[in-house]
């Protein structure tokens, strides 16, 4: 009874209602957490899965043996390998097509590769304006490799300790 | 400029009448439309930072011209008219909303002697005014013939309905304890000092006033009409470009009226809060106006301050608060009133 009369007043009196607005007065003075974004950017980390790439070693040969791990590992099948022996009797790729509208950028493409040939690099900033731009082909991959190899490298050593 | 002062006797005397008057009904609506500009920036801006955000920036210096860039592409996009929809009602519905929010502003006294008519049913041709309002929400529903504007718009009336009732009960404890319908004798009535106001011996009629205005303009936490979250955009989701910018203005045109008429009821309009303290002649110098506009601030922050705050009613709810609540709150309230005015209650109605 004796609750149920001052459960009345407490909602009569809005008292639940400005405790409420007392909340949002006081986060209105609070530091903002925006980042301004074209002139901030957010830290990434070392393990940030963004676009795709291939790498090459130092001396310029591509790392890929087309063993078609990633192929197999993808889990949205967005890989298609097709591989033939080189005139060196070395087994590569013909062909190394990423679906980027399919892939999801879990990773594990990255993690099944046996020599850190496919990776994600730090670029999260692109767009396509053809139709079939979302096809990486293996030479498009090998570019972005060329063009990213020392962030790619930095951000693999940052992480060599944790693997 | 004799030129001018002789052409200007030239015109017929009725003439003159008429010019002068649309000259001054241009004084009040051209500030108020870029208050209506500014208020929506401000609502942005503040909601943003109740949410630990910043709010527009981006548009010319710290996002200033920004409710310009809003205005004008509401300006260069097409207005669509549904093939099902009644064309005349659907068009004419944006006019018929912001008509009245406008035309309220007539009676409104910004000073003691600063006003555009000053009749002495003022406080009647407001409520009337407020109410015809929710015309333009009802007839762009049903104009539409869409189910969600049409579902907007029957929430709306009833809603409406509900609010409108308090709204005049408190308006009418008003002007028992002012014993006048014309604004500026309500002021007058509140002379003495910041105790002498309204808002003390009226508090709960202040609370009712006010809550039933953020109703009554389909404000959060009372947007049912519009509710985003449940259908789409309620009563205006059929209108684009300038049908949609024009209940955006009336909107924002009616939460600014109803934050002066708040002012001007409870608040004691343009007199100054230093009345009667020793304060007094330090700021005899402010014109009543400047109290009058920073006390309608006072309310307009409040309107934004209740969106970034409340979650919206239920529907059941904002018809039990209205009947249940408000209603009888507002009738026992008159009563008391009644009884301090004829008793001659020491203070405020000696």
């Amino acid at each position: 009874m004796l609750r149920a009369v001052r459960d009345y007043f407490k909602s009569l009196l809005l008292i639940e209602l400005f405790q409420g607005l007392a909340v949002t007065g006081r986060y209105m003075f609070l530091r903002k957490f925006t980042v301004q974004y074209p002139e901030e950017r957010a830290p990434i980390s070392p393990r940030f899965r963004g676009l795709h790439a291939l790498r090459r070693y130092p001396n310029g040969e591509e790392r890929c043996i087309a063993c078609k791990l990633c192929e197999a590992t993808c889990p949205a099948l967005a890989i298609t390998i097709e591989a033939e022996p080189r005139e060196d009797g070395t087994r590569r790729t013909t062909r190394y097509d990423i679906d980027l509208f399919k892939c999801i950028f879990c990773g594990f493409c990255e993690e099944s590769c046996p020599v850190d040939s496919i990776v994600e690099t730090g670029v999260y900033e692109y767009h396509f304006d053809e139709r079939d731009g979302g096809i990486m082909t293996k030479e498009r991959l090998l570019a972005i490799g060329d063009q990213y190899e020392e962030d790619i490298a930095r951000a693999r050593a940052a992480d060599a300790a944790y693997r | 400029m004799g030129f001018f002062i002789g052409l200007w006797d030239t015109v017929p005397p009725d003439l003159q009448i008429t010019i002068w008057t649309l000259i001054k009904i241009m004084v009040i609506v051209l500030p108020l439309m870029l208050s209506v500009a500014y208020y929506t920036y401000a609502e942005r801006k503040i909601i943003g930072y109740m949410q630990v955000r910043i709010g527009p920036n981006r548009v010319g210096p710290r996002g200033w011209l920004q409710p310009f860039a809003d205005l004008i592409k509401m300006m260069f996009k097409e207005l669509i008219v549904p093939s099902s929809a009644n064309k005349v009602l659907f068009l004419m519905a944006p006019m018929i909303g912001l008509a009245p929010s406008l035309a309220a502003w007539a009676v409104f006294p910004f000073s003691a002697d600063l006003v555009l008519a000053n009749i002495n049913a003022g406080l009647l041709y407001i409520l009337t005014l407020s109410s015809l309002g929710v015309y333009g929400v009802i007839i762009a529903g049903w104009a539409s013939n869409s189910k969600y504007a049409f579902l907007g718009a029957i929430r709306s009336a009833a809603q409406i309905v509900a609010y409108e009732i308090a709204m005049g009960f408190a308006l009418v404890g008003v002007l028992v304890a002012a014993g006048s319908l014309n604004l500026g004798d309500i002021v007058k009535a509140q002379d003495g000092s910041l105790l002498h106001w309204f808002w003390l011996p009226l508090l709960p009629l202040m609370a009712v006033y006010f809550i039933s205005g953020v109703a009554e303009t389909n404000r959060a936490p009372f947007d049912v009409a519009e509710g985003e979250s449940e259908i789409v955009a309620g009563f205006h989701v059929e209108y684009s470009g300038m049908g949609f910018a024009l209940f955006f203005l009336a909107e924002y045109a009616n939460m600014i009226l109803i934050s002066a008429l708040s002012a001007l009821m409870f608040f004691g309009g343009w007199l100054s809060p230093f009345q009667g303290t020793f304060l007094e002649a330090t700021f005899a110098w402010v014109p009543g106006f400047i109290w009058l506009v920073l006390k309608t601030f006072v309310f307009m922050f409040a309107f934004l301050w209740f969106r970034a705050t409340f979650p919206r009613y239920r529907y059941d709810q904002i018809m039990r608060l209205g009947w249940k609540v408000f209603i009888p709150i507002t009738i026992a309230w008159i009563l008391v009133v009644g009884l301090a005015v004829v008793y001659k209650l020491p203070w405020w109605f000696d």
